[in-house]
């Protein structure tokens, strides 16, 4: 009987220190896909979805407690809402800044030596778009792990996993 | 600053605000109000946009990009008839999900994935880039898979599902003729693409993909025998998504997409629809006639009407397309006049078994009595608007040497007044029954929806008069049969 219990909060143990170990890890690498992708090969969405992969890291080794408690359900809702509502705000402060929608309004500098390089608003937009892949993602897999299809009777039905 | 790009920055920013409230507050009163109130007024901004867009023509460039480099959305007179069709079947339907999506659990789930289905409608019908009709097309598609499927039970998964393999099959299709055409001319921009097709010779590989456009679209349009999809998902979803779907999605995505590539990017003849748009008509209505399922029968229905307007434009000449764009606007009245009735009785009645009513025009009068309208307009009946439209169509096969289609025509609009005769004998004449005496008229919000419908579905007959019809239908006419002319749209 306790070998259930351990079952149902998690792998084992040896999974679970590596886990703790590469967390961290993964997630500022994931970061720096994000903010470094206006430049080079990477961005908000690969970006994400490394961020993301965090989480169902996270939740695979530990069980769903432990992640509901860095991301609850509605927290995770909220965070892509905002990741998509600020994606359309920075879109939309360039018709108001320059009269053009989309229009990329901060200053973008060509590459060369000792100089700092920008994407101007590119920047913004990949964070948006980690924002909404991450938690999206995220979302996604929670609910096909939580929820379950039964027969009932001659009928399918879609349920709450216990 | 070109005004029409709000149709689709609106519903794209109330989704999303509609998401995160319904993640940030506690209460669902508070949430339901608040959706309730934000959802209507975009809907309502919107119809007011498009129906003061009229005569509008022209292109903006996202991001200030030039035009091969960056995305262009256009906007000519089909463009605009269909977003002032779209946009206010849109407001009627929302209006009347206020009352109506009280059953359900999570109406702003439903709000926001309802404000994205509108986003990816108005985006078709503005885009000027093959790719982002392409996004758009699979953000409608995809929002309404999930509409389909809202209520969670087991026939509306199954049907969900189902439309959601068909419409997968369909995008596949668009995206590998996307593709080759951008393989064929190094350009995804619509106008560009029709001046290369123009002076370019007709390959095999062209053939190709305008052959997987037509399937694509014509599972979009569910013209039969691509039909397969649409009598499951337009009754499993509930009310005003069905109207949403049989109304105007459909239209969107299959008609309006199908006219546009194959008219003015391809600038191809159109007359291989003529046949499918027959088969349409004829095997939709049988169909019909066999149901007792009340939505089920408007759904095939759906499928015949569109027939008429494939038929319309397939014809090719000034009159067809008039005619069928024509029956377009009425169908997309009357039709999801149609299915707001329908759930307005199931609402109170809680059936849709047609056997199982009966005299409900003596409890539910503005129901009935909207639906006898719907009923008269879509059977053909003068003075409503689908009698105006399906003569054109009728005259317009005359004319253009095809009396053999203008029959088939005429038998399929007698076979629809007979399948109305049904519904209306069934549902809302006849003998009223003993457990049904003590429903009540739908509530407020339902009736004045369906209200404003049902005086739509009569003011539109005056489309007909030359002076309105210079100004709505005209330009929308002159914009499909003006061919790869379509190109000049660019500055």
């Amino acid at each position: 009987m306790n070998d259930e219990k351990n079952i149902s909060s998690g792998m084992s143990e040896v999974v679970k220190t590596v886990c703790n170990i590469v967390e961290g890890f993964i997630f500022v690498f994931g970061c720096y896909i994000v903010l470094y992708g206006q430049l080079s090969p990477g961005g908000g969405f690969a970006g994400g979805v490394i961020l993301a992969a965090v989480f169902i890291l996270i939740m695979l080794a530990f069980g769903k407690e432990r992640v509901l408690k860095i991301m609850p359900r509605k927290r995770g809702a909220f965070i892509e809402a905002l990741g998509a509502l600020s994606f359309l705000a920075v879109a939309w402060a360039g018709l108001y800044v320059s009269g053009i929608f989309f229009k990329n309004f901060i200053p973008t500098t060509a590459a060369s030596h000792f100089k700092l390089m920008s994407g101007g608003t590119i920047l913004i937009y990949n964070i948006a778009i980690a924002l909404k892949v991450m938690a999206g993602l995220f979302l996604v897999f929670f609910v096909l792990s939580i929820t379950r299809v039964i027969l009932e009777g001659d009928k399918l039905k879609m349920v709450k996993k216990q | 600053m070109e005004r029409y790009i709000y149709l689709i920055l609106l519903p794209l920013g109330g989704a999303f605000i509609i998401a995160a409230l319904n993640a940030a507050v506690k209460s669902r009163d508070t949430r339901d109000i608040t959706s309730d109130i934000i959802a209507n007024l975009i809907t309502l901004a919107m119809a007011g946009i498009a129906l003061t867009s009229f005569g509008i023509n022209g292109s903006y460039s996202v991001g200030g990009w030039p035009v091969p480099l960056g995305i262009n959305i256009a906007a000519d007179g089909f463009s605009i008839l269909m977003l002032a069709t779209v946009n206010t079947i849109a407001f009627c339907a929302t209006l009347y999900s206020i009352n109506y999506m009280d059953q359900y659990t999570s109406k702003s789930h439903y709000y926001s994935l309802f404000l994205l289905m509108l986003t990816g409608m108005n985006g078709v019908l503005l885009s000027g880039d093959l790719f982002n009709l392409f996004v758009f097309i699979e953000i409608a598609s995809i929002s309404s898979y999930a509409l389909v499927g809202f209520g969670t039970e087991a026939e509306e998964l199954e049907a969900s599902f189902k439309y959601m393999v068909m419409g997968g099959i369909a995008s596949t299709f668009i995206l590998l003729a996307v593709a080759i055409l951008y393989s064929s001319f190094g350009v995804l921009n619509m106008a560009n693409i029709s001046q290369a097709i123009s002076v370019s010779s007709q390959t095999p590989l062209l053939k190709f993909s305008l052959f997987l456009f037509i399937a694509a679209f014509s599972i979009k349009a569910a013209i039969i025998p691509f039909h397969a999809w649409l009598p499951d998902a337009h009754p499993a979803a509930p009310a005003p998504v069905s109207a949403m779907l049989s109304g105007v999605l459909i239209k969107t995505l299959g008609i309006y997409a199908m006219t546009r590539i194959i008219m003015n990017i391809f600038a191809a003849d159109v007359s291989i629809l003529a046949p499918l748009g027959i088969i349409s008509i004829m095997l939709g209505v049988l169909l019909a006639l066999g149901q007792t399922d009340m939505k089920r029968l408007f759904a095939y229905h759906s499928v015949s009407q569109v027939g008429y307007i494939i038929l319309g434009i397939s014809l090719g000449t000034p009159l067809g397309i008039l005619g069928g764009l024509f029956h377009l606007v009425n169908h997309s009245i009357f039709k999801s006049l149609l299915f707001l009735n329908s759930g307005a009785v199931a609402y109170r009645l809680g059936t849709r078994e047609l056997n199982e009513m009966g005299g409900l025009n003596k409890v539910m009068p503005i129901t009935g009595g909207t639906s006898f309208i719907a009923s008269l307009s879509i059977a053909g009946m003068p003075p409503f608007n689908g009698f105006f439209s399906k003569l054109i169509i009728i005259l317009a096969c005359v004319q253009s040497g095809h009396p053999g289609f203008a029959l088939w025509a005429v038998a399929g609009s007698i076979l629809t007044l007979s399948s109305f005769m049904k519904v209306q004998k069934f549902a809302f004449f006849g003998k009223l029954a003993e457990k049904h005496k003590q429903i009540k008229e739908a509530p407020l919000m339902m009736s004045i929806s369906v209200v404003i419908l049902a005086v739509l579905c009569i003011a539109t007959s005056l489309l007909v008069l030359p002076k309105v019809k210079n100004i709505v239908l005209q330009p929308a006419v002159d914009a499909v049969l003006s061919g790869a002319g379509y190109a000049k749209i660019i500055r």
